[in-house]
């Protein structure tokens, strides 16, 4: 029973650290003693400059980040259980582009910084993310399968056919050029607690709805036909992972812009860790998928001090090297 | 018991089963022989619903099979399939209890009981040593036993085999089908199991169907079936039966008898 809980326990106390770092590093380093007084509300006048950075913009930023990684890790994680592919992961396969271009469009026609003109825009992130999955899926699909092989080349050619367009909206869109860049390579420029409000039903709803899917994505491994011989409804279940991966991916895109490599990275980790089974997976890959992007994140900003890095640039540099193991290490040997 | 009617399959237009009648008994191990490609796995795919039905039905106790969920279809009819592109990385202990899903609530969570069935399957395939162990791990005799287990632990009255012999050892192959054998005869399991070996059909099964391009060509027991005529025109092969030296059973031997 210890042994079950002791990732647990042990996730959480590295998602607790590492917002901690998060919240304490920045243009104004805040100490961990005067850190400690905020939380616990102790003599607040002395500190009023470290208590306003703190809650108004460092604090929703951290949580920002925070739950931005949660989604990346707890989808790619689902993307890589359905493909049943160790390289799955939602840019792979388009979705965060096409999240991507919805995002970008709803912001070509309106860019108005309230709260119903940032509403919109995870909303057409989802548009385009499902729209992209399920264009994916028709061209991939062969009757009633859907071969691998045939999901990430429809993927990478859709993907690449919405990025065009994403630049094209962008170029059109002149004013804006230089803010849509910096959102779409990973900077949550958007500051406050305003878009968490938003973001936050949408992820709770997708993150909690695939902790769900556990067992089912556990059976998905071995085939189509052996999971619906064990009484799975394979199609449906797919079809509702795809779709809620799919919406929790846009929510994220939508506030954070395109991330890589989180989705690859963090069910990779965590399943040369832990193991295979989805139960656990799942909400690992989640809490890990936090922990990760929150550090990715206080490295961006550490790193050209005062200048701020995109976090989508440092988890790129990361990545790529790290994509290219994995695909060195499937190719020898099965651990997956 | 297990009442196959009509039963044809077709993909696309190419038809792969053609009314397809056979009865399969509680207690009792059928065969089904036949060349390659002629529909042996077709067969135990469109029974366990993974291919889809043209027509005709599938009946146990009264049901038809091809209008339950699943999930339902599952507790009544386990599958073995071919130990073939097994997942590597979960283990034995963990791939046997997912036979246990069509009895799991939507969160996927196991009970005691679960864990109990999981026990018995892996000592009745005696294999609960290797509970620990990684599927990629095993040698192939090994995960075969283990799919066997796997589709003990779902507790149905009918139990299909697709090949699961195809790539063993000998040895193994004889271990399995005791096995099978014994869980027909000690269990009541209807057992339907698709197999290429003839000798190996004609010493377990109690009855015996040769299925050649997607039609029941002769059925009965195994001496009934493995005539040299029959034989050697479904699989286009001149063929010797003779007496098994020690069992009462027959013995197929390729070649044509210099005598004739």
């Amino acid at each position: 029973m210890r042994r079950r809980f002791l990732p647990y326990i042990l996730i959480f106390i590295a998602l607790v650290l590492s917002v901690l770092l998060s919240v304490a590093i920045g243009s104004v380093f805040i100490p961990p003693g005067d850190l400690w007084r905020v939380i616990t509300g102790q003599s607040p006048r002395i500190i009023t400059q470290a208590a306003f950075i703190l809650t108004a913009i460092r604090l929703p930023h951290s949580v920002l980040t925070a739950l931005t990684g949660a989604a990346l890790g707890g989808s790619g994680a689902a993307y890589q259980a359905v493909f049943k592919n160790p390289l799955a992961d939602p840019y792979l396969i388009g979705v965060a582009s096409g999240a991507g271009l919805g995002a970008v469009a709803a912001m070509a026609i309106s860019w108005p910084y309230t709260f119903w003109g940032l509403a919109a825009v995870p909303l057409a992130a989802f548009l385009g993310a499902l729209l992209t999955v399920f264009t994916v899926y028709a061209l991939a699909r062969i009757g009633k399968t859907l071969p691998t092989t045939n999901l990430i080349l429809a993927g990478v050619a859709i993907s690449a056919f919405a990025t065009a367009l994403t630049s094209f909206l962008m170029l059109r869109s002149s004013g804006e050029l230089h803010r849509a860049i910096a959102w779409l390579l990973g900077g949550s420029s958007q500051a406050g607690w305003g878009p968490i409000m938003i973001l936050l039903p949408y992820l709770a709803l997708g993150l909690g709805a695939l902790l769900l899917f556990g067992h089912a994505l556990n059976l998905l491994q071995f085939g189509d036909e052996q999971a619906q011989q064990l009484g799975l409804n394979v199609t449906r279940t797919r079809t509702l992972v795809l779709l809620i991966a799919s919406l929790t991916t846009a929510a994220a895109v939508a506030f954070s812009g395109v991330i890589g490599f989180i989705g690859l990275i963090v069910p990779h980790i965590i399943r040369m860790w832990l193991g295979v089974d989805y139960r656990r997976l799942l909400p690992m890959s989640i809490l890990g998928g936090a922990v990760v992007l929150l550090i990715a994140d206080v490295l961006a900003r550490v790193v050209l001090a005062p200048q701020e890095l995109p976090v989508g640039i440092v988890t790129a540099l990361a990545g790529a090297p790290f994509f290219l193991w994995i695909l060195r290490k499937t190719k020898s040997q099965g651990y997956w | 018991m297990l009442k196959i009617e009509n039963l044809c399959v077709a993909y696309g237009k190419r038809l792969i089963l053609n009314c397809v009648c056979l009865e399969v008994s509680s207690g009792k191990v059928t065969a089904l022989i036949g060349p390659n490609g002629a529909g042996k796995s077709t067969l135990v795919k469109s029974v366990s619903g993974v291919v889809p039905i043209l027509s005709g039905s599938v009946w146990t106790n009264g049901k038809d099979l091809s209008s339950l969920h699943s999930m339902q279809r599952a507790r009544l009819l386990a599958v073995v399939p071919q130990a073939v592109s097994m997942p590597p990385a979960y283990t034995v202990w963990e791939t046997v209890l997912m036979g246990r899903t069509p009895y799991l609530n939507f969160l996927g969570q196991t009970s005691l009981r679960d864990d109990d069935l999981t026990r018995c399957a892996l000592e009745r395939v005696d294999a609960l040593a290797l509970a620990g162990r990684r599927m990629g791990e095993l040698s192939g005799g090994e995960q075969q036993r283990i799919l066997l287990a796997r589709a003990l632990a779902q507790s149905t009255p009918i139990l299909l085999l697709d090949e699961p012999t195809a790539h063993l050892d000998l040895q193994y192959q004889v271990n399995l089908l005791e096995t099978v054998h014994d869980l027909a005869y000690n269990d009541g399991l209807a057992v339907l199991i698709a197999l290429h070996d003839l000798n190996l059909a004609a010493r377990f099964a109690d009855q015996v169907a040769l299925l050649v391009e997607g039609e029941i060509r002769a059925r009965g027991t195994p001496r009934q079936v493995l005539r040299p005529n029959l034989i050697s025109e479904a699989y286009h092969l001149p063929v010797q039966v003779v007496r098994h030296p020690f069992l009462d059973v027959p013995l197929v031997l390729p070649g044509a008898g210099d005598e004739d």
